[in-house]
């Protein structure tokens, strides 16, 4: 059983998924059966951590093929570390799930629902932990074509056409990484990553070599929604049913940013990435521009969700910033921003779909004097808020601690005093959001609203109390987040 | 005459850029997703044509044959048109409930309906 960990973290998701099209007459039965999927997934993946964290490394060959002929998962600190991001939040947003899907989504479409999200989370998961360049593709795919139809489910009709724009890019995407995949297998005749890293220094001064890392860049980079090719994430995020904001918001980006990593420190190593070719250079301007604009224009939404979603790309920014480093602290920083922003954007987009439940929308205008009503679900989005500002006891402040140190340690001074300067963003987005539900008289004709009912309230918390212990207990992140980055720098 | 030799990237080369320009340049959704079709089959092609042996025969194990063709791209390419199916499936049902939301398929008159709404709210 223990042996056959990682193709359960897979399997598991992927084989309950159709099961759930017999429930179809009983949402509560497949939302319960769902759940207990997404944490059984979860215990797996705290299990695949707890093996390789002392730095072993798990090579799992499918169906008896060894690796590099058949297909290999392969998991070290820096996956299972995404992994563990991944189920953690499929997990603690499933007792969320329940009455918030159950309201914006029709009850005969619920278990359908729930099947495209176990694909989904399948999708990620795998994507995460395969050690094969092809079965990333395919991965990339299963949990796009999941999410397409998971957006597609929002109330909102332009919920439609960002799913149909979202499509269109996704695919563009990997269909880029796929060209790139290609070339490598045309140079190396091999598909399984280590066997990469191996035999590219041989051939990597040809331009077929340099041509594929640019595919695989572009095309990764649509996937992360790396500025300016984020355009598919704001309306996606908007418009997609609460759940599904938290689920994505928390982890697609994420894996796509591991992908990435992967490919830069481990495939085609650091010193051709960022030392041939001038990746640092290229990464960190649009970095840069990533964290400045969108927060700039998150300041002008005058929906609380759209605003969030293009805080979403500029904390992306920031996560490319710390990979632009290309130093093993400037990678911490990165590795444990993965982690910290999924927990605290979780945090905020849950707080704003338990608002979503009780008065059906974010507009700014519906949400003045809310804070009255519903005190418990905003003093949760003040807290995400706060780490998400980076204030000190947060878990925001520690990466934004990180990622100074980082940029400190490689001379760039003047991008430690803009990180400064763009937290006050932040303050100025969230600080719209506060006065207006805070000190706001409620409207005379405003409906009256009560709190959030507690099975909304509860993982709200959870998550926005995870973010200030993480902020003063950072063993885990912190640990998790240094050891990977010390095994990517090193390489495969 | 080298150039004759690469003559499949070539097909490869210009039908991609086909494919992308249709996906950017049109407005009709229906043809986005033709457009996208074309550009993922230039891929399909590309990875066929990198598998090909000039004077190699099918994998299959005959006495006095020793050249073949690497039949691991085409195993490939079958999955990812099975995405490639998979996708155009789901992109043409966001048409159709695009088309029952909007009545229509064409995304500036698309636009313009999101835009009057948010006038009118």
């Amino acid at each position: 059983m223990i042996d056959h960990l990682p193709a359960l973290q897979v399997v598991l998701p992927l084989l309950a998924a159709p099961l759930l099209l017999f429930m179809v007459r009983w949402p509560t039965l497949a939302w319960a059966f769902t759940t207990a999927v997404a944490w059984a997934t979860f215990f797996v993946a705290a299990l695949l951590l707890e093996q390789v964290w002392g730095g072993a490394v798990i090579s799992y060959a499918h169906g008896g093929w060894e690796p590099p002929f058949g297909i290999e998962y392969r998991v070290d600190t820096v996956n299972a570390f995404v992994l563990l991001i991944i189920a953690g939040i499929s997990a603690i947003v499933m007792p969320f799930a329940r009455d918030s899907v159950e309201q914006e989504v029709d009850s005969n479409r619920i278990a359908w629902f729930y099947s495209a999200f176990l694909l989904a989370n399948a999708g990620l998961l795998g994507i995460a932990i395969t050690g094969d360049a092809f079965n990333i593709f395919v991965f990339f795919e299963i949990s796009a074509i999941a999410s397409y139809a998971l957006i597609a489910m929002g109330r909102d009709r332009r919920a439609l056409l960002s799913s149909f724009n979202y499509l269109i890019m996704g695919t563009i995407g990997t269909t880029f990484l796929l060209i790139g995949i290609g070339f490598m297998y045309m140079m190396t005749g091999t598909l399984n990553l280590a066997d990469l890293a191996e035999r590219l220094p041989e051939v990597r001064d040809t331009t077929t070599i340099r041509a594929a890392f640019a595919f695989i860049a572009v095309g990764v980079s649509l996937k992360l929604a790396l500025f300016p090719l984020h355009l598919w994430l704001p309306n996606a995020y908007t418009y997609a049913p609460s759940m599904v904001t938290v689920f994505l918001s928390a982890t697609a980006t994420k894996v796509a940013i591991y992908v990435l990593l992967r490919f830069f420190y481990s495939v085609f190593g650091a010193e051709f990435s960022f030392g041939e070719l001038p990746m640092d250079h290229v990464l960190m301007p649009l970095a840069l521009l990533g964290i400045l604009l969108p927060s700039i224009v998150a300041i002008f939404q005058d929906d609380v969700k759209r605003m969030l979603a293009y805080s979403s790309v500029a904390q992306v920014g920031y996560i490319i910033l710390g990979i632009s480093f290309a130093t093993t602290l400037g990678l911490t920083a990165s590795m444990l921003h993965l982690f910290n922003h999924a927990i605290t954007k979780a945090a905020l987009f849950m707080a704003l779909g338990a608002i979503v439940y009780q008065i059906g929308g974010t507009q700014l205008t519906r949400m003045a004097g809310i804070a009255r009503d519903m005190p418990w679900t905003m003093a949760a989005f003040v807290i995400g808020g706060l780490s998400l500002i980076g204030v000190p006891l947060t878990a925001g402040f520690i990466t934004k601690w990180y990622l100074l140190l980082a940029a400190l340690d490689s001379g760039y001074w003047p991008i430690a005093v803009f990180l400064l300067a763009t937290s006050l963003l932040a303050v100025i987005y969230i600080w719209r959001v506060v006065e207006v539900a805070y000190f706001r008289e409620r409207p005379a004709d405003a409906p009256v609203v009560s709190e959030a009912p507690l099975a909304l309230l509860l993982p709200t918390w959870t998550l926005a109390l995870a973010s200030i212990l993480f902020g003063i207990y950072t063993a885990l992140p912190v640990g998790a987040a240094s050891r990977a980055a010390t095994i990517l720098m090193g390489g495969y | 005459m080298e150039w004759l030799g690469l003559f499949n990237y070539w097909v490869v080369v210009v039908l991609m850029m086909t494919g992308f320009y249709v996906v950017i340049a049109q407005g009709n959704l229906i043809k986005k997703i033709v457009g996208l079709n074309i550009f993922q089959t230039s891929v399909f092609i590309f990875y066929i044509s990198l598998s090909k042996l000039e004077g190699g025969t099918a994998p299959i194990y005959v006495e006095g044959i020793t050249a073949y063709s690497n039949p691991l791209p085409h195993v490939l390419i079958l999955t990812a048109i099975v995405v490639g199916v998979a996708l155009t499936a789901v992109g043409l049902a966001l048409a159709v409930r695009i088309h029952e939301a909007y009545g229509s398929i064409e995304e500036d008159e698309i636009q313009a309906q999101d835009e009057e709404d948010a006038r009118n709210t």
